[in-house]
Order: structure tokens, then sequence, then C-alpha cells
């Protein structure tokens, strides 16, 4: 057991103190951050910096009343003949031809431009003229607007999940997907980053023979489950110092480009009783859905979440890291671990896309269920169900069926390993793999 | 008493049998070569004393104790591939390996220590292993075998990627060990190591053990009652002895070998020579370990 010890604080100590592992550890999670961060800045800085389009318009039906909010308007007085070659001698972005319409079926209203408008930049104009078009409709059949308003009715459905004990918990099912996904994807990428590493690892100890120095003072089995464990805990020092950094930056982000957290907004909105506040209260009420978004965020029950997520990252790490070890001890390479690799792979892609095409659709479909129940895909399938709620009787089942995988993965690899880390340049098949499966001692 | 003793070791593998039987004693504070040709089953043998595998049948006894996991501590093996952490700097892989044989912290740092100055390599504590040569990274290789102190020391081709100068100071750290009371098994195909260093030899071939002794009684056991005779004018001889070669060195001066077909005392045949010959020189030829490898290991395939 003490040498076990030793061989998980070598292990920890070899990926903890190489620079990959620094830089992997401090950069991924600053650079999601960042690519969003990035994103969001330039479009508001695009947003301010823009230059209005300049539009020259003729206008036949006399009713055009130029709205500078997102072009500028420049009227041009005479026929659309002339207009046209005034246009095409400016740089400007286009020209805007407006006849006579009826206010039932307005037509021929026609933006002339020398490059493809964007869809962006029609639907502008377009809604500029419908909101004309209906006030003076409104005032044609004498609607008041105070009457309109009053008509308008904004509903939202909000979804309640009733549990068992009968409390009533609000769920956000784009949240919980979002959840799903993103435990589903880091999962993945953990099993499969990990996985490759412990067999680099082997193959490492294999082709530089200390192998056989080391299990002349140490079991086999004991080198391997050294190395696994000791290298689970290099994955979890990771993972937490990922979610450390991310939940900081996230929210430093997010603050900085006014997306406060909702606490920090209620307290603004005190603080502001000038004339300035109910401006700021119509900002917040267009924000409410993101307050609302927020709100759910932080009352997410996350300790179930990432106690959940915990036991299956390690579970499933472990499941497939026996694998990965065995892989290592059969090969000299990593280009002939590959042959090997297949079989090893099929599962976490069954896994993967299962989570896109079944779990996130429906997660409580009976493919759902199962995927998330069978030991080598559970881990991933999981993590895209547990946001929504899993039956107790459910999550103890994969549970307890993970742990027995791994027990069973595990032994099957150890007998593989033992083998394996001493035969070097052997040609190796699956046949070979079961001779040493079945050879004892 | 016996450091080592195999009782009746056999090991078998789906295709073919890797140890048949073999039976084995080696003394204390000797230095006992484990002879063969490839394949033969040293390494099985080897790898079953420091339970990398299991034997299928028969008994270890270490100093007279069954095979155990605690007789990990005190055993020293440098495998004949030798192979250290390439990443890890000198210092730290010691400190591993020897925690590994069950020293604490503290006392493999003093010994590292020691070992280090008397190789006079302390300043290698931070190199990383790939930066050493070959040469140096089997001096760190043998102290990694030793440090821990092992009362039976196992050392599969030692000699293999040292210079003359390394392999030099090797030997007299393998001599000085025996003296501190070691018993160290060599395995080996170089006949002159064996010649020069071993008190014991065994040889196995195609998994049996088909000879063990002292040196001294393997060769009695092997010599043909052989002498080799410097003299001055050629003679002939008949009867009991049979001339089977005489060739001529310089100006009347002869070398010649004479085999004695019945077992009677050299005297004897210097008595019958002097009265033919001028003798000068007059000396039993004793079989070189090299050629009763070959006698042996070739014979075993002529068998068949």
């Amino acid at each position: 057991m003490n040498k076990i010890w030793l061989i998980i604080q070598r292990e920890f100590m070899n990926r903890v103190m190489k620079k990959s592992f620094l830089i992997a550890t401090i950069v991924v999670p600053l650079i999601f951050p960042a690519i969003i961060g990035l994103l969001v800045y330039i479009e508001k800085q695009s947003e301010k910096n823009s230059k209005k389009e300049i539009i020259h318009y003729v206008d036949e039906s006399g009713t055009f009343t130029p709205d500078t909010a997102k072009f500028l308007f420049k009227n041009f007085s005479g026929s659309l003949d002339d207009a046209k070659k005034a246009y095409d001698a400016s740089d400007d972005f286009g020209l805007l031809y407006v006849p006579k319409y009826e206010l039932s079926k307005p037509a021929g209203i026609t933006l002339y431009t020398k490059v493809n408008p964007s869809l962006e930049d029609v639907s502008g104009l377009e809604r500029i003229f419908e909101s004309q078009i209906k006030e003076r409709k409104m005032v044609k059949l004498n609607i008041d607007q105070k009457i309109l308003d009053s008509l308008k009715t904004d509903v939202s459905v909000s979804t309640v999940n009733l549990t068992d004990d009968g409390k009533e918990k609000s769920s956000n099912t784009g949240l919980l997907s979002g959840i799903g996904m993103a435990g589903g994807i880091l999962m993945y990428m953990f099993i499969f980053i990990y996985g490759a590493q412990i067999m680099q690892g082997i193959i490492e100890e294999k082709t530089s023979k200390v192998v056989e120095v080391i299990v002349s003072s140490v079991r086999p089995f004991q080198l391997m489950m050294g190395k696994i464990i000791g290298l689970a805990s290099v994955g979890l020092l990771q993972f937490l110092i990922w979610m450390i950094l991310m939940s900081t930056l996230t929210f430093g982000v997010l603050g900085y480009f006014g997306i406060d957290p909702p606490q920090k907004q209620a307290m603004e909105q005190m603080q502001k009783s000038n004339p300035e506040a109910k401006e700021q209260l119509q900002k917040a009420a267009g924000n409410s859905a993101t307050v609302k978004t927020i709100n759910e965020v932080v009352n997410m029950p996350w300790g179930y979440i990432l106690s959940v997520f915990l036991f299956y990252f390690l579970g499933g790490y472990l499941i497939y890291a026996a694998l990965f070890a065995a892989v290592g001890s059969a090969v000299d390479s990593p280009a002939e671990a590959q042959q090997f690799m297949f079989p090893i792979t099929i599962p976490l892609l069954i896994s993967y896309m299962g989570l896109f095409m079944f779990i996130l659709r429906d997660h409580d479909s009976t493919i759902s269920i199962w995927l998330s129940i069978i030991p080598f895909t559970s881990p991933i399938a999981m993590m895209g169900r547990i946001g929504f709620g899993v039956p107790m009787w459910q999550l103890a089942l994969s549970m307890i069926l993970l742990v027995g995988g791994f027990v069973l993965t595990t032994w099957v690899a150890a007998r593989i390993y033992r083998v394996g880390i001493l035969m070097s340049g052997t040609k190796v098949n699956y046949k070979v793999l079961a001779k040493w499966f079945m050879q004892k001692g | 008493m016996d450091a080592l003793q195999a009782q009746h070791v056999s090991k078998r593998y789906t295709n073919h049998t890797a140890l048949d039987d073999v039976s084995l004693n080696i003394p204390e504070h000797t230095i006992f070569g484990l002879l063969g040709p490839n394949g033969a089953g040293k390494t099985t043998l080897i790898r079953i004393i420091n339970q990398i595998i299991n034997k299928d049948e028969g008994e270890i006894l270490i100093f007279g104790e069954k095979l155990k996991p605690s007789h990990i501590e005190i055993i020293g093996y440098l495998p004949e591939e030798r192979g250290l952490y390439k990443k890890l700097k000198v210092g730290e892989q010691l400190l591993y390996l020897a925690q590994l044989k069950g020293l604490s912290g503290p006392d493999a740092l003093a010994r590292i220590k020691v070992w280090l100055e008397k190789f006079e390599i302390k300043d290698w504590w931070d190199k990383k292993v790939e930066d050493l040569s070959k040469g140096m990274a089997q001096k760190v290789q043998f102290i990694s075998t030793v440090l821990h102190e092992p009362k039976l020391i196992i050392l599969d081709e030692p000699f293999s990627g040292f210079d003359p100068v390394n392999a030099q100071l090797i030997t007299e750290e393998i001599l000085d060990l025996k003296k501190k009371g070691c018993t160290i098994i060599f395995s080996t195909h170089r006949m002159e190591t064996v010649e020069d260093l071993c008190d014991h030899i065994a040889l196995i071939n195609r998994s049996k053990k088909i000879l063990e002794g002292s040196k001294k009684q393997v060769k009695e056991q092997f010599k043909t009652n052989t002498f080799v005779v410097e003299h001055k004018g050629s003679f002939s001889l008949n009867g009991s002895y049979e001339l089977l070669n005489q060739q001529p060195i310089e100006d009347s001066f002869f070398q010649s070998t004479i085999k004695m077909k019945d077992v009677k005392r050299p005297n004897e045949l210097i008595q019958e020579l002097i009265q033919l010959t001028e003798v000068h020189s007059f000396q039993e030829k004793v079989p070189s370990m090299s050629e009763i490898f070959i006698s042996l290991v070739k014979g075993g395939i002529n068998h068949e």
C-alpha cells in the first residue's frame, strides 16, 4: 500500500511539474471567457463606431419621415432618374425610392444599391416603413396608442418541476441542456486526454525498459493502479482549478460588459432615483430575461450536480484508464496502439453522439435511460440527464454498474498488463492478448 | 548457508517450457555465474527470483526462507535491458527507486550522496537522465541496484555498455560488495568475466540445468588429462600416451600436446619425457570456461 502511495506521488509530481500541465491548466479556462469577451467587445465597439450609412431617397408619396436611428437619409427632390444619376456619382450606400402607395397594400418601395445590402439593413428599412404605416393606419382608424398598449399582453410560460416531496422548483430547459452538454463534452475530453496520457506513460516505461526495475520492487498491479490513481488526482486538480478560474473569469467578463449579477443590478436601481431612473427601469425590464437566467444559474443544485459529475468523472475515467493501460502495456509505440484503440473509442463515440442525438432532445426516452445506465456509456450520458433530475433507482443502478464495470475492466486490464509490460518486440494481436489474459502468473 | 536455493523449479508457457526442474544452490559470499545461451531460461529464473513472475512448480529459498514479498528489499536487480525514467533527474530518480525498495526518504538521500561522491558524479544530481551518455546512465543504474544494500545482488550482463575504465570501476565495486558479505549472481555470456570473477557457476541450456559447481570442480571435471610440453628435439610416443600434436617453435624447440590415455599421475609422464627429450616447460592443459560452455551447449544440440 505504501508503495502504491509512492507511485501515486511520483506520477502526480511528474505531471504537475510539467510545463504543459501548467499551460493547459491556466490557458484553457482563459480561452473560453476570452473568446466570449472578445466577441462581445468587438460587437460593442462596432456598434459604437460604425458610421451610419447614407441613403438618398426620393419620396413621391410625401409621407416618408426619415428615421435616423440606423441610417442617414438625404432627400432628393427630382425625378427618380436624376436621383439615380446623383446617387451613381456619390459614394453613398443606397437610393430609396418611395412611390405613392396604398396603406393597405404598400408596393413598389425600392432600394437601389451598388453592393448587395445585408439582410439586417433591408429588414431595418422594412421595420421603419412598417411602423410608419402602422401609425398612419391607427390615426386613420382613430385608435389611441394607449388603447393599443393595453391590448398587448406579455405571456411567458414558466416551467416548474414538481418533485416527489411536493415541492416546486422552477426549471430552465435551455440552461439544463447547456449544463448537460457542457458536462458531457467535458467528460468525453477528460476520458480521452487522460486515458491517452496513461497509455503514453506506460509505453514510455516499457520502451525505456525502466519497467523491469520497477516491477522487481512492486507488483505490476500496484504499478498500474498507482499510475491510474496518480493521474486521476492530476485530473481532479486540473478540473478544480478550471472550475475556480472559469467561474471567476466568467463573472468578471460578464460584469465588465454590464451584464451584472442580479444583486448588483438591484443595488444600482436603488441608487438611481434621478430622472434617468425611469429609463434605467425600462432597461432593467429588458434585461429581466438575463436576470432570470442568472438567478436560475445561481439557484441550480450545484452541489448535487458537481458531486454526481465527480463520481462519474472518476468512474468513467477509471473504467477507461484501465483499458488504456492494457493497450499501452501491449504495444511498443503509440502508432501500434491505434488498432487496439478502436474498440475503446466506440462506446465513447456512441455515448458522445447519443448525448446530442437522444439525450439532449429527450432526456427521458428509453434509449437515453439505457445509455445512462450501461457502464461504458453512462459517464457521458448521465451528464446529459443529471440537470433534469434522474430517478433515484436509475442513478443508483447506473452508479453500481459503473463501479462493477470498473472492477471488471481493471481485472481484465491487469491480467494483460502484467504480461504485456515485459514483452517488447512481440507482434501483438487480439489472439495474443487473449493468451496473455489466460496465462497464469 | 546458501544465499539462494532453487528446488525443482519449473515454468511453463503455452507453447514452450522456460524452466524444467531446475535446482541450484548458491552459496553465501560468493560470486555465482549463471551461464547459458540466449533463450536458455536464465532471465526466466532471474525474474522468478525477483518475483516479477511466478513459478509453476518447485520452491525458491532465500537464506533458508521461502520466497516472500519482503525479500524484494534484500535483493538488488540490474536487468539486462537497462532503463531509467528519461525525464527524471538523477537525484529524484535514485530517491524514487530506493524508496520503492523500502528505504526511508532520509536514509535514501544520505546513501545516494555517498555513492555519487564515490563515483565522483556529485554534480549530476540535477541532470536529467536523457542528457546522460549511455555509460553515465549505466553508473546511475548500478547505484540504484545496490543503494538499498541488498544481500543478494543479481546482475544481468553488468558490463555491457561500459568502457574499460568504468568496467574496471564496477568490477572493483563488485569485489568490494562481495568482501562486505554480499552474494552476487552474474548472468553473462562473457566467459572472461566468469573466468576472472566467479567462484561458482551453473550452466542452463534448453530450460535445464546441465552443470553446476565451483569453478575448480567444474574444470577438474572437464579436464582431459592433456599436457602441453615445450622441449628441445623432436620425439615420438606410443603406449599409454597419445601425441596429439607436435609443432616446431624456433631453432630446434618444439611444442607438443600429449594426452594420457590411462589415468596416471603427471609425474609419470614427466619421467617418460625426460628420457626422450630436454623438457623446458610442462603444463596441464586446463579447459577454459569458454571451451566448456561451447562443448556442453553444442553437445546438447548434437544429442538430438
